[in-house]
Formats: structure tokens, sequence, C-alpha cells
């Protein structure tokens, strides 16, 4: 049983109460910095900042519904290489799980950084947020956790959880150092720190934190939030699956799609440094679109569309979180995290992979052995 | 469908599958012509998107075949090629390019018969499944 802890939350003030625990993060000798999603000062956007001033901490948002980026590619950048101190990154489980992925690629390590881990009620898409968040953006963060813990997927009139959220089956942070928790707890007076790790571990033994078991509804609570998401992932992939299952509805679903390749630059386990579909292999003579159309008396231009995203699919389904931003890029609103979520759940369950799941599984397509997967050859001797 | 005659794409290894045709050709058995082959040093150096871009342009069928595992010139290629093999398999029926026409095989520098019977089974087979439904669509 990982080392659990309640931390007091004063006056009904969650937010401050997490800027307070951060504080003591930031207070402690092995840690330099803490980078976790802040309003910015100004405007009502969230976005992840490094802070290194405890004073600063007092705009820290890590449950606002705000979720511009998905922030592995961060914490990515902070450890390609050995930062040299040690920062404490606050991070969603989708997050965590990306960056597990990229650790795994060699584009980043976890020997730097604690991982602060929360449990997510789940995100709003850029829009949504910026509807949401209205002219009273001060109380958004309060709006949302109440009403996402009362089990709405619904805000506002025109505001709802993406369908990434509402199919995802990882609300709580494994793989966190420290987990902050606030299922099954009144987040009125307490949240819940679990060490997952023995880092996590010495980190609450450092901070003096009593150590006490989580109340009893928890686990209740969890199982019924992972349950429930796991119902509406069913129903999402058989709908999107007949939506696509012939090249043609492909071609249909993936029709508004323009090239931008917004969705490959927002996705966190699109670790190619230079993507091919922007080199020069796709750079085709005029000649060649021509030769195209006159073979079928007709083709959609922009080209290569499905192409692109099947073998987007190709290169990083093994290693899909499901985190939804996609979606959230495509400026034609193409739902595309259902489409590439079930496209994961098919290639992980191929190689009994779990993307994120753990630093020891290998990247299926980054190692082989002599004797498996018999059934796709057709002559063996 | 009696006049459908499939096109299929093979991507055959210089030291193994593709020995193998020269060997069936040098012997004269005799093979249906609806086979492309495109020689390339090991099936290791198969891209998924070659085959993607092969289905999507209009292929009934992709064949990579190269050397028995242990064979491999490069050591290990072909068990990569397996792997992606595998990739594919759970990404392309999903989206109505049935499994049948993703194929891979083994194929050694001595097997010319093997060759030939090969390609023979994977044409009637092709025929009775009918052509890929990206063909005479503007799927790109």
């Amino acid at each position: 049983m990982a080392k659990t802890a309640l931390y007091d939350i004063a006056d009904k003030n969650l937010q401050g109460a997490l800027a307070s625990f951060l504080q003591s993060l930031l207070a402690d000798d092995n840690i330099s910095a803490v980078m976790v999603p802040m309003r910015q000062s100004g405007n009502d956007t969230v976005m992840q900042t490094l802070v290194t001033d405890p004073e600063q901490l007092s705009a820290a948002d890590p449950f606002s519904p705000a979720f511009p980026m998905n922030a592995a590619r961060l914490v990515s950048r902070l450890t390609k290489r050995s930062p040299g101190e040690t920062v404490a990154t606050v991070l969603r489980p989708c997050e965590i799980r990306a960056h597990i992925e990229l650790v795994k690629l060699k584009q980043g390590q976890v020997d730097d950084i604690i991982i602060i881990g929360i449990d997510c009620p789940g995100t709003l898409q850029n829009n949504d947020f910026r509807k949401l968040a209205g002219k009273d953006p001060e109380s958004t963060t309060d709006r949302f956790l109440t009403a996402a813990l009362d089990g709405k997927t619904q805000f506002d009139e025109a505001v709802e959880l993406p369908p990434a959220c509402k199919i995802c089956t990882h609300p709580v942070p494994e793989g966190a150092d420290i987990g902050i928790g606030i299922f099954g707890m009144d987040i009125k007076k307490q949240f819940l720190l679990s060490a997952g790790t023995e880092k996590g571990e010495g980190l609450l033994d450092r901070l003096g934190l009593n150590v006490q078991e989580p109340p009893d509804g928890r686990e209740e609570a969890v199982g019924s939030i992972v349950s429930a998401r796991e119902a509406s992932q069913g129903e999402v992939f058989a709908a999107v699956h007949e939506k696509t299952d012939t090249p043609e509805k492909l071609a249909e679903y993936l029709s508004g799609c323009i090239n931008c390749y917004n969705c490959r630059v927002a996705c966190p386990v699109c670790y190619c440094r230079e993507c091919v579909f922007v080199t020069d292999v796709f750079d085709h003579d005029p000649f060649q679109y021509l030769r195209w159309a006159k073979r079928r008396g007709k083709i959609r231009m922009p080209t290569d569309t499905v192409f692109y995203h099947l073998t987007r699919m190709a290169h990083m389904t093994t290693a899909c979180v499901g985190c939804g931003q996609c979606s959230n890029a495509c400026p034609n609103d193409i739902p595309l995290a259902e489409l590439f979520s079930m496209t994961a759940s098919h290639t992980q369950n191929a190689f009994d992979y779990e993307a994120g799941r753990s630093l020891e599984e290998d990247p299926p397509l980054a190692v082989f052995r002599e004797d498996e997967f018999a059934e796709v050859v057709e002559i063996k001797h | 469908m009696d006049d459908f005659e499939p096109t299929i794409i093979a991507f055959v290894c210089n030291w193994c599958t593709y020995t193998a045709a020269d060997l069936a050709g040098t012997s004269r058995l005799t093979y249906p012509t609806n086979v492309r082959l495109i020689r390339v040093m090991c099936t290791g150096m198969v891209d998924p998107k070659y085959i993607i871009k092969a289905f999507l342009e209009g292929a009934d069928a992709v064949l990579v075949s190269g050397c028995h595992p242990g064979d491999c010139h490069y050591i290990n290629g072909n068990y990569k090629a397996r792997r992606r093999m595998k990739l594919l398999k759970a990404i392309l029926p999903r989206y109505g390019f049935s499994e049948q026409r993703l194929k891979l095989t083994w194929i050694g520098a001595s097997d010319g018969i093997q060759f030939a019977r090969t390609i023979r089974e994977m044409v009637e087979e092709i025929k009775e499944l009918g052509p890929n439904e990206a063909r005479n669509a503007a799927v790109v």
C-alpha cells in the first residue's frame, strides 16, 4: 500500500492550499523550481509556468480545466539533458504517460524531476475553456470542479467535456512520484497526497506530513469514474468504427483536413524531429497532380491526406495516450482523438502494450524477438 | 468479376525472395503476371508507408517477402518486418483494407518453385476477394 497523507484545506480555499503545498515543495532543499499551470497576468489564460519565487505560486491553478497543450513536450525540453537541478512538475495523468513514452524514446528522463500528478476530472478544449471562463474567469476552476466532481460532463449550455476526456480510463495519476487526489474527497476540507514511488515517499517524509489512510469513499469514487468512462469508450469506439470501416468512409471522415499538420505538432508522442510529410518527398512536381487526376478523373486537393493520417497511425498509435490534443488543435473540428484512440487500442492490444504504463516495457516497434507473431506469416517453411 | 485482374505489389528482398523469383524465371516456371516486384535490400527497410501508399494507389494486395528467420543477410531485418506487419494488420483491416490483402512470407533463395506457387495462390485468392475498394475511389 502506497504511503498517503491528507493535506488540510484552510477556509475552504483549495487554490490557497495547493499554493501553500507547492510553496512547501519549493522550500525543500532538493527542489529548485516548480512547473505548474498558472493563471497568466492580464488575461484569463492558464499556461504551464516554471517558478522559482514562492510568492508567484499564489497564481498556480493546477486543476483549471484549461489544457492548451500536453505538457509532456515541456518536460521533455527540461530533461532532454540533465538540467543539473531538480524540478517538481505538476502534470495530468495523460501528460505523465506521454512523458514516460518520450523517456523510452530517449527524448527526456525522469531522474531530475519529481512528478506531482493530479486526479483529472477532465479538461476543456480551448474555445470551450474561454466560453466557460466568460466574464468571471476568477471562479472558472471552482465552477468546473464543483460540477465535474458531481459527475457532470456539461458545464454551460454549449460547454462540455471533449470526447477524449469522456472516454479516458486513466483519471488517476499512475506513475507520479506524488499524486494529488480529489476524487472521493471533500475538497473543502482536505486533499489526498499519495506517494507512488520511493522518491515520492522520501519527499512526503521530508515535508513532515502525517501519514494517514485515504478516506473510505476514495476507492469507490475512482472505480465508478473509471467504469463510466469505460462504458462511454465502448460506445464511442463503436460509433467511430461504424463511420470509418471502408476506405471511402475514412476519407469522408477526414474530408475537412487541410494538411496543416497541427495534430502532429500538438501530439506529445509524435516524436520524429522532422516529419516526412513536410520534406521534399511530398513536394510533388506539378505534372504529378495532373497525372493522378487523369488516372481517376479527379483528385482531392490537398493530396496525401488519408495517407498522412494512416502513416501517423503507424508511427504513433502504439504510444498514443489519448490526451485529445489532436482534436484540440484541429482548425476544422475533425474528431481525431476518437479515431486515434480507437486505433491505439488495437495496436497496443496487438503488442500487449499500454502507452505510459511502465518505463520497463520497450516500445513495440523498437524491439523484436526471434520467436513471435507466427500468425502474421503466411508460409513458414 | 471474371475479367478482374488484380494488381499485386510485392516487396521482395534482394538476398532471398528476389533470388527465388529469378530462379523461377531461369527454371522456366510460369506464374501470373499480376505481380509487380519491387526489389529492396531487406524486408527490414519496407516502411509501413510504402504499403499504405500501395493500397491508396489501388493495389489489390501487397506481399512482403524475405529470408527465413535466422537467414537474414542483415541478421534481423526480417524480424523487424514481421513486427511492422503485425502493426499494419492491427490498423488497415479496421478501415476496410481486408487482412487477406496484406501478406508476409519467407521464401529462400533456392525456393523458385515456392515463389511461383505463392504468386499463383495469391492471385487466385485476390480474384476471389475482388478489387480493393480504394482502387477507383479518389482516396488519397
